[in-house]
């Protein structure tokens, strides 16, 4: 084990880490503002990586297919919000739970009429494919640079926009206090609709940038959902910070425990038996990490104490 | 006799009834059908325990009915391909007995559900939705790694495996096998309803405060319903892969766990007889529209929402008043 691969496989998970804060961000600033748990997140990383996928096919341009991601998943947000979303706030998490669900399943379904059943593909663009060599001689590809700078950047411009802007204010005082704010004169269905919406976008723009690596098909949207579960979890409901951290601390134990738990059950087993347990081992690394969280810290890294 | 009870009462008359006309005009298909609706039920009648009684929202119930079918797979795979399980202390060459494995997919679903529920009970609301699926969805990619039990093929069952007395090769022995095993459990969920554990239990959803005043630990009763919730699922699942003579990853997927729960939703949250009539009517929505469209899951969806926004209580709310709706 080479120095060389381990510092490979760091970048792997920060990698899949920034694409899961993504993710997470959305669903916990919808569950801090509005007290909501959505299970259709995840269609909405489907819905923009479709949309880059048919801009890209129809243009061949992979900044418009990001835009076109982040506008289809922020306008199908604003609709979902409007039409369905909207009656859920006072219900309990079972109604939202189930109401989620068939949205899911509309989306799903819708997604795989329009396209059909067979994967797209989404192509890296000329000036971001291929490797480029780092400090100390590794290779890695430019793209995953890209996907981890691109992750970055959104995280510092949405800790500012939470932090430091009016609508920012806005949110975090829809968190504390709803009727105050309504109060004020805040227009609190539009204030939800807007953050429904760039959760949304938020999401939309994961799928389209995961989307280059990986396939884009129906049901792309829910294993990434779960993991953002986990990061929340793990980060504390309601907490952007917890979402960064736990997002990292995910897309690292899941890619370095795929790739070191065979070769250290190596050590003692035979080879063929220690890539079956290390296998199955890191596939449940992450949910062990939660796990420990939670006997620790029941309400999450940065939870509020309840 | 309520209204609520008269239908449930019908809903299982027919549901026992129509195989039996569909045995005597020779439809064997309709028998599985309604064999699969009796298995899927019973998984909801488990999760209802958690769900309706005690207020717990799992949203990772296909843990348990995948332990149950994987139960059943492991057991009987042993004997089919003349491999002893374990040879010390004793030798033990698996099993192709209902009853063995019914009880070793009890057992095991109970220790698992154990498990989850002395760490997920640590938190509630949300948390706790999050949780077991999450748990959930490490069982799925567990079995999909586990090589040695078929990993993401799943494994086949050529025979079904036997029940002391009976044929099960035969589908309507196998159908009254597990209608009997569905009735003998809503028999049971009724009286747990009505013991002081299944009041108490009650209690800790409505007011936990109370409970804990009158010094009962409503943890502890969550721990116990949860427990006793997640065997009844393992029950059912491995009565399903029995069904099937197939066990797969799938049966551990999140999908699973949302469908058991949008039974209950179907038929109303925390109603007895709930379960049955939302897992009678999804198998056939799954197969009448499965039949008119590739993408029936649309109207289950569209449908699935009508009930949620328009009709709390399901579909027995609808029918039989909302007296008993969940808060």
């Amino acid at each position: 084990m080479t120095p060389i691969l381990i510092a490979e496989q760091v970048l792997n998970g920060l990698q899949s880490g920034v694409m899961l804060f993504l993710m997470a961000a959305g669903l916990t600033l919808i569950f801090g503002v509005m007290g909501l748990i959505n299970l259709a997140h995840g269609s909405l990383y489907m819905v923009g990586a479709f949309a880059a996928a048919a801009t890209a096919a129809v243009t061949g341009s992979f900044l418009l297919a990001l835009v076109a991601a982040l506008a289809a998943a922020a306008a199908a947000g604003a609709l979902v919000e409007r039409l369905v979303i909207r009656r859920l706030y006072d219900r309990d998490h079972l109604d939202q739970v189930l109401a989620t669900f068939a949205l899911i399943l509309i989306f799903s379904e819708g997604t795989r009429w329009i396209f059909g059943s067979f994967p797209l593909y989404l192509d890296i663009p000329e000036a971001l494919s291929g490797p480029v060599t780092l400090p100390g001689g590794i290779q890695y590809p430019l793209y995953r640079l890209f996907i981890i700078g691109m992750g970055l950047v959104v995280a510092a411009l949405l800790f500012w926009l939470i932090a430091r802007t009016r609508l920012g204010i806005r949110i975090r005082a829809g968190e504390n206090d709803r009727e105050m704010i309504a109060a004020l004169g805040v227009d609190i269905a539009r204030l939800y609709t807007l953050v429904f919406a760039l959760g949304a976008a938020l999401a939309g723009l994961a799928g389209a940038l995961v989307g280059a690596i990986q396939s884009v098909q129906v049901g792309m949207g829910e294993p990434v959902l779960i993991l953002a579960f986990v990061v929340i979890v793990i980060g504390g409901i309601g907490s952007i910070e917890g979402a960064l951290v736990g997002a990292i601390l995910v897309g690292l134990t899941d890619t370095l425990g795929g790739i070191f738990l065979p070769q250290i059950f190596g050590l003692f087993m035979d080879p063929a038996a220690a890539t079956q347990t290390g296998a199955a081992l890191a596939s449940m690394a992450i949910y062990v990490l939660m796990a420990a969280v939670l006997v620790w810290k029941p309400t999450g890294l940065f939870g509020a104490k309840s | 006799m309520s209204r609520e009870r008269l239908l449930g009462a019908v809903v299982l008359l027919a549901l026992g009834l129509v195989p039996l006309a569909a045995h005597l005009m020779g439809e064997p298909f309709t028998i599985t059908l309604a064999t699969r609706a009796a298995i899927l039920a019973l998984a909801a009648v488990g999760l209802n325990i958690a769900l309706g009684l005690g207020g717990l929202v799992s949203l990772g119930h296909a843990t348990f009915f995948g332990i149950g079918g994987y139960a059943m797979g492991i057991l009987a795979s042993h004997v089919q391909n003349y491999e002893p399980m374990f040879e010390w202390p004793v030798l033990f060459e698996g099993s192709t007995s209902m009853p063995v494995i019914w009880l070793v997919a009890v057992l095991a679903s109970a220790l698992v559900a154990l498990l989850i529920g002395l760490l997920a009970l640590r938190t509630s609301g949300v948390y706790f939705i999050m949780i077991t699926l999450a748990f959930g969805q490490m069982f799925y990619f567990f079995s999909i790694s586990w090589s040695r039990y078929g990993g993401e093929d799943g494994m086949s069952i050529y025979v079904r495996n036997g029940f002391p007395g009976l044929n099960t090769l035969d589908p309507i022995q196998f159908f009254g096998l597990c209608y009997a095993v569905l009735c003998l459990v809503l028999l049971g969920a009724h009286l747990l309803a009505r013991s002081p554990f299944g009041l108490a239990l009650g209690a800790a959803r409505q007011s936990p405060d109370r409970v804990q005043a009158v010094g009962l630990d409503p943890k502890r009763l969550r721990l116990v319903g949860f427990v006793i919730s997640g065997a009844i699922t393992g029950l059912a699942g491995a009565l399903f892969a029995d069904l099937n003579r197939f066990v797969s990853p799938t049966m551990f997927s999140w999908q699973t766990s949302g469908e058991i729960m949008v039974f209950i939703i179907l038929g109303g949250v925390g109603r007895l007889f709930g379960p049955v009539v939302g897992a009678a009517v999804f198998v056939m929505l799954e197969h009448w529209l499965g039949d008119m469209s590739e993408y029936w899951h649309i109207w289950l969806g569209v449908l699935l929402l009508a009930v949620v926004l328009f009709a709390r209580g399901g579909l027995v709310g609808l029918i039989a008043g909302r007296e008993r709706a969940h808060d």
